[in-house]
């Protein structure tokens, strides 16, 4: 993207607001505004993949060891992933300021 | 320039007009007061003498929701509606005006429900006032037809990208028969060029249009939107040079009527300003020095205009065709005394309300908002709005 959206002012913002640039939507991090954060305790973890089927916002990726960890520029902290995890190993942890 | 007057029913005569600009896309659901304009527009289509698509919808909601998309990928697109169904595309309307797609509307303004009317007032246009769109008004076949052909250019202008209302009064203009002087179709061509779309919806180009505005944008786009509809009027006032130059009728955002001299003004809207002419020449006769405004351009609200007007006025009389509940009465009225508060001089202003529903306010009418107007300026309180011709 040219620039980021808070630097546009009322008189360069293009007209009708038509974003010409395609698939700009990822430079977005929509995940700023959770309240809560999953923790991975790792040890407990049989890398099933639940919690990747499960996050509605598609926001869990498999990192380099095969263990499954949200993105927390995307994660929502909506929790599904603790809620169905079979093994108990994701913690919701409150976001502190 | 032919000036031969050819009889033939306004909503015919705007329907041509539509065919002269050469649209490519229609898309309405017809609805009385405005049903004859799409009737006429769909049987061109149909006899092959307009080439465009006249796309048939179940909704209006659906009627302006396909407009946005063929405005979208760069067609010339028209759609007509009224009152109910006027108020059924409310949501879509903020949603054109915002992507600034534009599109061209005749309004066949209607009263709203309940209840249930199919006549003529304002209601409809003044419930969707704040809709972003261009909105212009008309008080006779010939400027309904002079107009929609205007608005095109108009709403096209590539500084302007607006979609525009051209407002007719239900059946007191679209059902009458009058007689019109076209223009050619070699002269309309040169008014008013093929559009050049700045942006269009095509695969070979991605594009998104109507994103998401997050409370970091949404208030700069709000704010570029109406800094364009301002700006927008010294091209309507362009627009309006030229096509004067081109057929000799001249228009304006304010008119006038025997303002010379005048310190008791009315003003109104649309169709009903020939009667109110009529009444002004009446009490002319009779000593009273008194004129007639007619507001034509209803956003941009032309406030250097009306500014200006009140030149040696001491009273003016506003005639509302609709009414805002519990409120300020008159929507023209308060926004008119809006634009004179900051004036040092400025006439006082009386605000009247008639003509709802498909009631008649002849010139008698017009008549008595100007005596009455003159026994209440000399009463120290008087009430938000009085009413006309409504019993007990």
């Amino acid at each position: 993207m040219s620039k980021p959206i808070d630097q546009f002012t009322w008189k360069d913002i293009p007209i009708g607001c038509v974003v010409t640039e395609a698939g700009n939507a990822r430079e977005y991090k929509t995940g700023d505004w959770k309240s809560q954060r999953p923790i991975v305790e790792t040890s407990k973890c049989i890398k099933c993949g639940v919690c990747w089927v499960f996050c509605p916002d598609a926001a869990i990726y498999k990192n380099a060891e095969g263990y499954f960890v949200a993105n927390l520029d995307y994660c929502k902290g909506c929790g599904i992933c603790a809620r169905e995890c079979w093994t108990g190993c994701i913690k919701m942890a409150e976001e502190e300021k | 320039m032919s000036d031969k007057r050819i009889g033939m029913e306004v909503s015919i005569a705007m329907a041509e007009a539509v065919k002269l600009a050469n649209v490519d896309c229609i898309s309405a659901y017809p609805i009385t007061p405005q049903t004859h304009i799409v009737e006429h527009l769909a049987e061109l289509v149909a006899e092959g003498e307009l080439d465009a698509e006249f796309i048939p919808v179940e909704s209006e909601h659906s009627a302006l929701s396909v407009c946005a998309g063929t405005s979208a990928v760069g067609a010339r697109t028209f759609t007509a509606t009224s009152s109910q169904g006027f108020a059924l595309m409310h949501e879509i309307l903020f949603i054109v005006s915002g992507m600034r797609l534009p599109i061209v509307m005749a309004l066949a303004n209607r009263a709203l429900s309940a209840p249930l009317s199919i006549w003529n007032d304002h209601s409809d246009v003044m419930a969707s006032r704040d809709c972003g769109w261009i909105q212009i008004f008309t008080e006779n076949g010939q400027e309904v037809f002079d107009q929609t052909i205007c608005a095109f250019k108009i709403a096209e202008d590539p500084g302007v990208l607006t979609p525009t209302i051209v407002n007719l009064d239900g059946f007191t203009l679209s059902h009458v028969v009058e007689p019109h002087i076209l223009v050619s179709k070699e002269d309309v061509d040169k008014f008013l060029p093929i559009y050049k779309p700045l942006f269009t919806l095509h695969p070979d180009k991605p594009l998104t249009m109507g994103a998401f505005g997050m409370p970091e944008i949404y208030s700069e786009a709000k704010k570029a939107q109406d800094a364009t509809v301002r700006d927008s009027y010294p091209v309507i006032l362009e627009v309006w040079k030229e096509w004067g130059k081109l057929t000799g009728r001249n228009y304006a955002p304010l008119e006038t009527y025997r303002m010379d001299g005048a310190k008791i003004a009315l003003l109104a809207m649309g169709s009903f300003c020939e009667n109110a002419m009529e009444a002004v020449d009446h009490l002319r006769e009779q000593g009273i020095p008194v004129g007639l405004l007619k507001l034509r351009l209803w956003r941009p609200f032309p406030f250097d205009d009306i500014r200006k007007a009140m030149k040696g006025l001491e009273i003016l009389v506003i005639m509302d065709r609709a009414i805002s509940v519990g409120g300020i009465g008159g929507p023209v009225c308060s926004e008119i005394k809006s634009a004179l508060y900051d004036q040092t001089k400025r006439p006082k202003v009386f605000s009247f309300i008639a003509g709802l529903g498909g009631r008649d306010v002849p010139p008698e009418h017009f008549e008595e908002m100007v005596h009455q107007a003159l026994k209440m300026r000399k009463k120290k309180k008087v009430e938000e709005f009085a009413t006309i011709g409504i019993r007990g």
